[in-house]
């Protein structure tokens, strides 16, 4: 659906020329929850605005549903941009309409107008549980309502793709959930790309098909969200996932102990694996560390386990056998 | 106590000072938003950018604001005259007025614009709107409070113009208060022209803080 290849982008300023993107390649295939993760200044910002071309890019090319974005007029970038929706940090409403004439804008700049308008901005309202509120002014409402209109503008003119700048970060864990599991539920009702870019690891987890991290204009790590927060391999991906994470410290670690990280997927996150085989060949555990959790509604479980008092080596392989992942801690 | 005072007069001194008013002001609001809108546009990182432009209509704008009013009225006799007929009367101090506020009034406008969310054109742009759209439809609707209380600040700068344009036979509240009240020591004529003065002012002030805070969503 959306293909990115070789996208650069540099900024020049009065400090000097900075590289924003270099040389981005990206894939993201229709029904995908994309993310885009990364620091403040990775460049994930401005490679989600070349997406609709409110960056232009300085080499490379964009495609969306099999359209060069990067190869249009201004007049076919607009038609295009219409099936782009965007929703934003800060919402961008117009404050001086009404939350139906924010919704009805797009429509109107297709030059529509009449009962057809009408209908679909009910419709929109509706769906997005803001039916009572059409009249009021975006002032009025809190932020998660807010972002709920600007979500109704942006699929006014039904769009196949949703682009999404830090779309909750200026929400509250609660209202962010309430807008996570909106766009889950659009994903999956209306077949809608989403594209999400934002420094929140949580939201990634939460609703993310496909990840990918950045860090200084690159991309340094993609796959699907499981495979990379579980089994991270940069170390920018790393310290993003442990930030917020218990250590444990070393001196809590058994002498003599044999450390190992293990993830458990799927239905075993739940099951009595690690009891069993500790059992079966006469191994301690203690648990230093760990967590049980889902990803993009999947449940996991990782946990760091110090090993003694018995053949560690033979517990680590038999739970390999049954499907545990085994890692160095 | 007011033995000086000829009503008749001064009735027809308001009607003229509320004639070159509104004559001035609706057409400095006709040529002040077209032109603050271009100052606007052609700004670094705005929408059509042209810093060639912008530094043309920035110069012209500054040299009209810098010329003392009272100058202008002079300088622009034969430019009147070439558009009015006239450079007397209220339809004589009409042009120079308009000269004189709409540079002053379209600063005013680029800067409600300039306050603005850029957050705003981003969002027009994305929704896949042309330039024109965006400035029509959501810059000039959002920067409404700010261009209607800049307004009111013109209209009330207007009013102590149009005190100057007796210069050249305008008349007017201010014209008769210069040569009554002043040059004749009529005071007063002096106090009656200028309580009016400072009620139309304070009417002025009060319809413009109303009209802001009917379009203030904020």
């Amino acid at each position: 659906m959306i293909r990115l290849e070789g996208v650069t982008k540099r900024f020049r300023s009065a400090a000097g020329e900075r590289t924003a993107l270099d040389g981005v390649d990206l894939e993201i295939a229709a029904g995908d929850v994309f993310g885009v993760v990364g620091r403040s200044g990775a460049g994930k910002s401005t490679l989600v605005r070349t997406i609709n071309r409110l960056e232009r890019p300085d080499a490379g090319r964009v495609f969306v549903d099999g359209q060069e974005i990067t190869a249009l007029d201004a007049a076919g970038l607009r038609t295009a941009r219409r099936r782009i929706g965007m929703i934003f940090q800060h919402f961008n409403l117009l404050n001086a309409k009404t939350v139906a004439e924010n919704v009805a804008f797009p429509l109107r700049l297709e030059g529509r107008r009449g009962g057809d308008v009408d209908r679909r901005v009910a419709e929109l309202l509706e769906r997005l549980g803001l039916a009572e509120h059409g009249r009021k002014h975006p002032a009025q409402l809190s932020g998660g309502q807010k972002q709920r209109v600007g979500i109704a503008r942006a699929l006014a003119t039904e769009p196949k793709v949703l682009l999404c700048d830090e779309a909750t970060s200026a929400l509250d864990p609660e209202t962010t959930e309430d807008i996570l599991t909106l766009l889950d539920q659009l994903n999956r009702e209306l077949g809608l790309t989403i594209v999400l870019i934002t420094h929140q690891m949580e939201v990634v987890r939460r609703v993310c098909d496909r990840v990918a991290v950045m860090k200084d204009g690159r991309v340094v790590e993609q796959g699907a969200t499981a495979d990379v927060f579980l089994h991270p391999h940069h170390e920018t991906t790393r310290a993003m996932l442990a930030e917020g994470e218990e250590a444990f410290d070393a001196s809590v670690v058994p002498a003599g102990a044999r450390l190992a990280k293990l993830t458990f997927r799927g239905a075993a996150t739940y099951g009595p694996e690690l009891s069993r085989v500790a059992r079966s060949v006469g191994v301690d555990y203690s648990i230093l560390s760990g967590r049980i959790s889902r990803i993009r509604g999947e449940p996991y479980g990782q946990l760091t386990v110090a090993f003694t008092g018995g053949d560690a080596e033979a517990a680590v392989a038999r739970l390999t056998e049954r499907g545990v992942r085994v890692e160095a801690a | 106590m007011f033995d000086n005072v000829d009503w008749t007069e001064i009735g027809r001194a308001t009607v003229d000072t509320l004639l070159m008013l509104g004559g001035s002001l609706g057409l400095t609001v006709v040529f002040g938003v077209p032109l603050g809108v271009l100052l606007y546009l052609s700004g670094k990182g705005r929408l059509a950018a042209n810093p060639a432009l912008n530094a043309v209509l920035s110069f012209v704008v500054n040299v009209l604001r810098s010329v003392p009013f009272i100058i202008l009225l002079i300088v622009m006799l034969p430019v009147t005259v070439l558009l009015v007929g006239t450079s007397l009367g209220v339809a004589g101090a009409i042009p120079p007025l308009v000269v004189g506020a709409a540079p002053f009034y379209a600063r005013l406008v680029e800067t409600a614009l300039r306050e603005v969310d850029k957050g705003v054109v981003e969002a027009g742009q994305a929704m896949g709107g042309t330039t024109f759209q965006i400035v029509v439809r959501a810059l000039l609707p959002e920067a409404l409070p700010g261009i209607l209380a800049g307004a009111t600040v013109t209209a009330i700068a207007l009013v102590s113009y149009t005190a100057m344009a007796g210069v050249v036979g305008a008349g007017g509240l201010g014209d008769l208060a210069i040569r009554f009240g002043y040059q004749r020591f009529q005071t007063d004529v002096m106090v009656v022209t200028v309580v009016l003065l400072l009620v139309l002012v304070q009417a002025l002030q009060m319809l413009g803080d109303r009209l802001v805070a009917a379009v203030s969503h904020r």
